[in-house]
């Protein structure tokens, strides 16, 4: 800064009626070497809204991608959520009772192939010779149960410390006696059973936890980013500052819902890339459809963290509160455990969460394997949840902190 | 005196409350092309809000503001590309670098790369564009929003406390930038609570307290308009008190331990008594200051 600068070529400041109309002709800015570079833009200093838009989005993502807390919150610690639960509950509910059978148990041993098979789904069976070592087997809960067949007879020994083990052996072996019984009448049987899983019979752990903690990762990212945002930029003026720019406040937003939703994708691919990779994720035909409704919830839970903001002082309560709403919500919307067992009032109260009805949609499509169609009442739920919460969140916003 | 032309900033009567609290209580006054304008008051007397008016952030409950020719309320996307504007807080993206920063501003103003190169050059601050702004200084942190909001060449540029917390020296080097800036034929408005900050700087200020301008003119003009004593200092023991007392019978005369001070409005032949006594050590003069403009209009000692 010396006498190197370019003067300053002056229009008169007024500006003709009234309207500000011309184009800005300071540029004192350029660097001797470029002293003959036009006015910037030539069009009165503006940008055009795409390259607006495109810095703030771009100045946005640095912002996240330089978080590091940030990161671990909307990434790995969801991540490491599925990792653990996908590792831990991988077998779960196929894991088959270990049975011994002593001696030979013709009801068993004479099963047609098929039925002999669908039983090595519950029982893994294992021939034993010696009945006193079998049954303290069963006594030490090494083993579920052990069968023997006395004549007509078929005995099962069962440990009551083990209750569930205990109750499918006596079950399956119930059954088995029971067909047995019905095929020695010679008649067909009169009434048949047929149990089906409301799932996909594919819906294992894994297929479920998913879309979950996918869903309670979209969620914090949204709702937090959301939130961030709107207290940070406020606090530091940046909000104010940036009306003071040409760029408009939608622009803002835009750029904001933009840089949210890269960031969900991303998280889902991330999430279907793990749990496809490591724990037997089988996507299912429709699974593309999870992309609107993931962009449909993150409109939703931006609105979350706007709300959160709206009238949050300082970051700290923000998040307070964004954490307040978000942690028994992922619960509620069972992103870590199922609810079907849970009361029905508690059913009910689930649904006024969005990342309910993101969880569902995401299930129907990613894993059930729902017709693209069936999912439409939840984008149309999620986005109406966007539409009511920034609404409210609007009339609280105030521009300061005052 | 020229008085016809229409100034670059026009507010008249401009009054804006919150509930009971007037900040800003009936404010008027012009600031012309090219000028160099502080306003000048102790934290709360309104100064933010008052130039936060004028910039166009808020509306004005009563009164009129016109800034190069048009009303800055509501806000006016053809007015926003020529002025720049600096706010109180450090306005800075999160986590970028500084060069980042001030790119991303331009960008948003359409201004090339290398023009927002060219002022991080000026601030000094070309060895700190790969710095991320949370771990710039806090005179670093201040020059480069002082870059970011001249990087698209605005003609009138506001800033609000430009020099709050910062350290002497960080100081005195943001004055040489701001009567840089000024130099290039920019209009400049800031607030500050320094008195000789806006001394120092300002072709006028106007001080306000409790949301009025009390005063507004040119600090020299302002100072001289007090007509006070000039204070002539020496080194206690170069002359004694009872003698001085005879030499000066009509002057003010003080002995804290350490300096005789010597209150006087004729201060000529103070110093040249002195001279010809060869008792001129530790010489030290001083004239009214802004302070004791204040110090007139309120009845109070000056709080920053």
């Amino acid at each position: 800064m010396n006498s190197a600068q370019r003067p300053l070529d002056h229009d008169p400041l007024e500006v003709s009626g009234g309207t500000g109309d011309q184009p800005a002709s300071a540029v004192a800015t350029a660097p001797p070497a470029v002293a003959d570079r036009p006015a910037p833009g030539g069009t009165g200093g503006r940008a055009s809204r795409t390259t607006s838009f495109l810095t703030l989005a771009r100045a946005m993502f640095l912002g996240f991608r330089r978080d590091r807390a940030g990161l671990f919150f909307t990434l790995l610690f969801p991540l490491v959520f599925l990792i653990i639960f996908g590792g831990l509950f991988r077998n779960a509910g196929t894991s088959p009772q270990d049975v011994l059978e002593v001696g030979s148990v013709p009801l068993i041993d004479q099963l047609p192939a098929d039925a002999r098979a669908e039983l090595g789904h519950v029982f893994k069976i294992t021939k034993v010779t010696d009945r006193a070592v079998a049954l303290n087997k069963v006594r030490n809960g090494d083993d579920a149960a052990v069968v023997e067949q006395v004549g007509d007879r078929i005995v099962v020994h069962y440990s009551a410390a083990d209750a569930t083990a205990a109750a499918t052996v006596q079950g399956v072996m119930t059954s088995l006696v029971q067909n047995a019984n019905v095929d020695a009448t010679g008649q067909p049987p009169k009434f048949s059973l047929d149990t089906q899983a409301v799932e996909d019979k594919s819906l294992s752990y894994i297929q479920y936890i998913t879309p979950g903690l996918l869903g309670y990762a979209i969620a914090i990212g949204a709702t937090f980013g959301a939130t961030s945002t709107l207290v940070t930029w406020r606090q530091k003026k940046i909000l104010r500052r940036l009306t003071l720019s040409p760029v408009g406040v939608p622009t803002v937003i835009n750029a904001r819902i933009v840089v949210s939703m890269g960031i969900a994708l991303i998280q889902t691919a991330i999430f279907l890339a793990v749990g496809a990779g490591f724990f037997g994720l089988k996507l299912s035909h429709y699974w593309w459809m999870s992309v609107p409704l993931i962009l449909a919830g993150t409109l939703a839970f931006m609105s979350i963290g706007l709300l959160a903001g709206a009238k949050a002082k300082s970051m700290e309560a923000a998040s307070a509160i964004a954490n307040l709403i978000t942690i028994p919500m992922a619960f509620l919307s069972g992103s870590f455990f199922p609810l079907d067992s849970a009361p029905g009032w508690l059913q009910s109260l689930a649904t006024v969460f969005p990342l309910r009805h993101l969880n569902t949609g995401m299930l129907d499509v990613m894993v059930r394997g729902r017709s693209p169609v069936s999912v439409l009442p939840e984008i149309g739920i999620l986005l109406a949840f966007a539409v009511v919460l920034s609404a409210i969140a609007a009339l609280m916003f105030r521009w300061d902190d005052i | 005196m020229v008085q016809a032309m229409a100034g670059t900033i026009r507010v008249d009567g401009v009054r804006k409350w919150y509930g009971d609290t007037h900040a800003v209580d009936g404010v008027s006054f012009d600031v012309e092309e090219g000028e160099f304008f502080g306003i000048l008051g102790p934290n709360g007397a309104g100064k933010t809000t008052l130039l936060e008016i004028v910039e166009g952030l808020r509306k004005p409950d009563d009164g009129d503001v016109s800034l190069l020719g048009v009303r800055p309320w509501p806000r006016n996307p053809r007015l926003l590309p020529r002025i720049g504007v600096q706010l109180q807080a450090s306005s800075f993206f999160e986590r970028l670098t500084a060069r980042e920063q001030i790119r991303t501003f331009a960008s948003l103003y359409g201004t090339p790369a290398a023009d927002a190169d060219h002022w991080l050059e000026v601030v000094g601050l070309t060895d700190k564009a790969d710095t991320r702004t949370e771990k710039l200084s806090g005179g670093q942190a201040q020059r480069l929003s002082i870059a970011c909001a001249l990087v698209h060449g605005p003609d009138v540029v506001f800033l609000d406390e430009p020099t709050a917390a910062l350290d002497p020296q960080a100081r005195r080097n943001l004055w040489d930038l701001l009567r840089e800036i000024n130099k290039q034929g920019r209009t400049v408005v800031l607030t500050t609570h320094y008195m000789d900050e806006a001394e120092l700087l300002c072709d006028r200020v106007a001080i306000m307290d409790h949301g009025k301008i009390l005063r507004s003119g040119p600090p020299a003009a302002l100072v001289r308009g007090l007509d006070a004593p000039t204070r002539i200092g020496i080194e206690t023991g170069t002359v004694p008190l009872d003698g001085a007392r005879q030499l000066f019978p009509d002057a003010e005369i003080s002995d804290d331990g350490v300096s005789l001070t010597v209150s006087t409005r004729n201060p000529a032949a103070v110093l040249s008594a002195l001279a010809e006594r060869n008792a001129l050590r530790g010489l030290a003069v001083r004239g009214a200051s802004l302070e004791d403009v204040f110090l007139d209009l309120t009845g109070r000692e000056y709080r920053a």
